[in-house]
């Protein structure tokens, strides 16, 4: 997929969301120019806004992909995301007294260790009873919010008990950030990672029998000898450590604290950063900057335009349908050319 | 005579392919007309479009002397004209006569319609059970069914697309009485198949094409393979080394009383099999589809642990696999990650212990090795497997699995849907593997295939191994393959 694609997939995103806010009456002018102000106007609003909501994007995505690769679809990063909250959260109130780096890195530790146990019930139902982990991983979702919710009006909840939240956490957990802005260091892990995943998935063995079980299982198991149940089990155990770390990063670096709707949907987003990166972890990095410009500027448009936020998502939306359309549209071509002889739908023969 | 069914100057291009240039075609009432060529020839493709399937780039369709246009399979069906396809085209979950009014369009149900299907199985001679579920028929009935479906409605031109490659040879013969009678009482029928003996046997006519064009029409009476064949693949046909006469060597492969398990389903698909291959032989087994000779190639192969008995198989093992685009290759991965598949154990491209690593430099420099070796013709090292023809990647496959210098090489129908020339290249890699010391272990559905490779041919059916004596002609083995033996 070129550039060009991308490019003509946003520019029509962009002017579907003019025509509607057009339709119904706002200024689209002053609309787009405020999402741009939002999300690349000023060097502030690029890391503070921009690249903040990003990082939880990309390590997500790293993880949807790599679990996508060999095959298998989380769509519970969101659950995921908050049991590595309270994970580091409650690691995080526990160790004000430790020197920062140390407390920091025990926090991350406990949200990779919560994303993946959060996966573990998934990949067990999976492997022992074939139950798809679209559905285990999705359902988890809902346990994991509610879980939070238990845990902020309950065991977790601040010592003055009058917000349904944690207490904040101690300076020796909070992620330094980068001068001038609000953005953390997580954002230099988040392009780490995708260096790492990038280095696994095209360098190593273990990397690339996990691309073969997820291209071809029946010859992987039957030429390569793979073991599918086990590169599947530690493929979506990643997945969910990824995850897990980014619903850290957001307590440690942004919220400073675990209340309820934490996130506002990055485990769903993340799956549409890793599908329009075709999987690529540079590609991650560059979908995930895009998704979280239009994040941050729909916050923009909504303080300056007056314009609901959630008219962003028009534009999410058309951009993953124009690139799914041309998708199909040039895997097509080559296809029927590939095959001379097409015998039409349902007189193929059952497999 | 007005012919009943007549194409002219038929082209179709398929993106840049150009698979059928300018063909005339021509049967006449009472006529079987075998319609012969290689893999891609066009001869699928010209059918096709006789029944409505593909709509020809230039060129008309007439029937009975009538220039029609053909939408769709329906207004082939209108014309009395009926097609039985390549590939089994059943629903598996529904029954015989659910299956034959899904075909015929009827929409009767119930007590009815298993009354129409008997009675229609029985003025065909064909008679099926009409509450079977399609699955649940054996190969040879599921092509009974294919032709019972195709012959349903009011059908005068019957087009069989390969329809006795998948039978053993008594079935095959059985089919081609069915088709002679169809054509005795006025029909006409068009057979696609690779068989020359078949189609000088049954055939009133030929036609052979090559590459898109017409190369030889005329009436069967007088014609012979080799004069067929020189036509299809225009030149001589590459000649081919018999069974070989060295000596075989020590055995590399042991069986004695050994139970394999269906593959993927409950029961014993091999019973009590003692046999064992040897050092420089080529070991070829007969049996129709089903026998169990899926199970006992995968057993040999390391793939599917035996139930109980012995096996004894000497290492490493090199299996080429039957379906090359799911279980050989992988075809989205481009030649060079198609070839480290299997091959990213203690190679030379491999570095380091605790996390392994492949070095893709080393890797593509052996490949681009390989494609000289084998001539595998591909746009390079990096070319995506999928792009690469039938032939071309199957000489990969087996280029993979020789990479390992394998004691044993195990082989399931390894020309499957190859063209003539790609065939005798596999084969003679085959007889090359023997020669070399590789104990090899085979299987083809083409019975002449096995009988014209191996050394020694075992016969399976139903899950029963026996031996054929040797020098067993085509006769002899072909009535093992149909008969259980006693115990």
């Amino acid at each position: 997929m070129s550039a060009a694609t991308v490019a003509a997939a946003l520019l029509t995103g962009l002017g579907v969301l003019a025509i509607g806010l057009w339709v119904g009456g706002y200024d689209p002018g002053l609309a787009l120019a405020a999402l741009w102000r939002g999300a690349f106007g000023s060097w502030y609003a690029f890391t503070s806004a921009t690249l903040l909501r990003a990082v939880p994007l990309i390590v997500i995505g790293l993880g949807f992909a790599f679990a996508l690769q060999a095959g298998a679809l989380n769509i519970g990063a969101e659950g995921q995301f908050y049991a590595g909250a309270i994970a580091a959260t409650w690691v995080g109130l526990h160790l004000a007294h430790w020197p920062a780096p140390l407390a920091i890195g025990a926090a991350l530790l406990a949200a990779t260790a919560g994303g993946a146990v959060w996966m573990v019930l998934p990949v067990w139902l999976k492997l022992r009873f074939g139950v798809i982990e679209v559905i285990s991983t999705l359902l988890l979702n809902f346990v994991a919010e509610s879980l939070v919710s238990l845990m902020v009006q309950g065991p977790m909840q601040e010592a003055t008990g009058i917000f349904p939240q944690s207490d904040a956490l101690p300076a020796a957990v909070r992620l330094p950030l980068i001068p001038g802005s609000r953005l953390h260091v997580g954002i230099v892990l988040a392009i780490g990672l995708s260096l790492l995943v990038w280095f696994i998935m095209s360098k190593t063995v273990w990397g690339f029998r996990l691309r073969a079980i997820g291209a071809g299982p029946r010859a992987a198991w039957v030429t390569g000898r793979i073991n599918g149940r086990r590169v599947l089990a530690i493929a979506l155990l990643v997945s969910g450590a990824f995850a897990g770390v980014a619903g850290g990063l957001e307590v440690t670096g942004v919220s400073y604290a675990l209340y309820q709707h934490l996130s506002p949907g990055y485990g769903f987003t993340a799956i549409a950063v890793a599908l329009l990166a075709r999987l690529h972890p540079a590609g991650v990095v560059a979908a995930g900057i895009l998704f979280g410009a239009l994040e941050a500027g729909a916050g923009a448009m909504q303080r300056d335009a007056g314009i609901p936020s959630v008219a962003v998502y028009v534009v999410e939306a058309v951009v993953i349908v124009v690139i799914v359309l041309a998708d199909a549209h040039l895997r097509r071509a080559p296809r029927q050319a590939a095959e001379p002889t097409p015998i039409p739908v349902g007189a193929r023969a059952p497999a | 005579m007005t012919p009943i069914l007549q194409l002219r100057g038929i082209h179709k291009h398929f993106g840049p392919v150009h698979a059928l240039k300018g063909v005339d075609f021509s049967l006449s009432a009472g006529q079987l007309h075998a319609l012969l060529g290689e893999n891609g020839a066009g001869k699928s493709t010209l059918m096709h479009i006789a029944f409505g399937l593909v709509r020809p780039d230039r060129g008309e369709v007439f029937v009975d002397g009538a220039a029609r246009v053909m939408r769709g399979p329906l207004d082939a069906r209108r014309h009395g004209i009926g097609m039985v396809h390549q590939h089994f085209t059943s629903v598996p979950a529904f029954s015989v006569a659910e299956n034959v009014a899904l075909a015929a369009g009827w929409t009767l149900t119930g007590k009815a319609l298993r009354r129409r299907v008997a009675a229609l199985g029985e003025r065909l001679g064909l008679a099926l059970d009409p509450d079977a579920p399609a699955w649940s028929l054996p190969v040879a009935l599921k092509q009974r069914l294919e032709i019972v479906k195709a012959l349903a409605t009011d059908v005068r031109v019957l087009l069989l697309d390969e329809p006795t490659a998948v039978l053993a040879p008594a079935e095959a013969v059985e089919l081609l009485r069915v088709i002679q009678h169809f054509t005795e009482r006025g029909g006409a029928a068009v057979l696609i198949t690779h068989k020359l003996d078949e189609a000088l046997d049954a055939s009133d006519e030929l036609t052979v094409l090559r590459r898109g064009r017409v190369t030889f029409v005329g009436p069967t009476q007088g014609q012979d393979v080799r004069t067929i064949a020189q036509h299809m693949i225009g030149g001589v046909l590459p000649s081919e080394d018999g069974p070989s006469k060295a000596r075989p060597g020590e055995a590399r492969v042991l069986a004695h009383g050994m139970d394999v398990a269906r593959d993927g389903r409950a029961g014993t698909a091999v019973r009590g099999a003692a046999f064992d291959v040897r050092a420089g032989e080529i070991v070829g087994i007969a049996a129709i589809e089903g026998s169990g000779q899926r199970e006992l190639l995968r057993a040999v192969a390391g793939l599917l642990p035996p139930l109980q008995g012995l096996l004894e198989v000497a290492q490493p093992v090199g299996f080429i696999p039957e379906d090359r685009t799911t279980e050989g290759l992988i075809p989205e991965f481009s030649l060079t990650e198609n070839l480290v598949l299997g091959l990213d154990r203690r190679t030379a491209w491999i570095q380091g212990r605790l996390m392994p690593r492949i070095d893709w430099r080393v890797a593509r420099r052996r490949v681009a090795h390989v494609i000289e070796d084998f001539a595998i013709d591909s746009p390079g090292v990096s070319a995506v497997a999928g792009t690469l023809s039938g032939g071309n990647q199957q000489k990969l496959v087996v280029a993979r699995a020789l990479e390992r210098r394998p004691q044993v090489l195990v082989a399931e129908n390894p020309t499957r849907g190859l063209d003539i020339r790609a065939a005798a290249d596999v084969r003679s890699r085959l007889r090359a593997a023997a020669d070399a010391g590789a104990a090899v272990l085979m299987h083809s559905s083409d019975l002449d295939e096995v009988l014209a490779v191996a050394d020694r041919v075992l016969v399976l059916c139903e899950g029963v191994l026996t031996e054929a004596p040797r020098g067993a002609d085509r006769g002899a083995v072909g009535e093992l393959m149909l008969r259980v033996p006693a115990r």
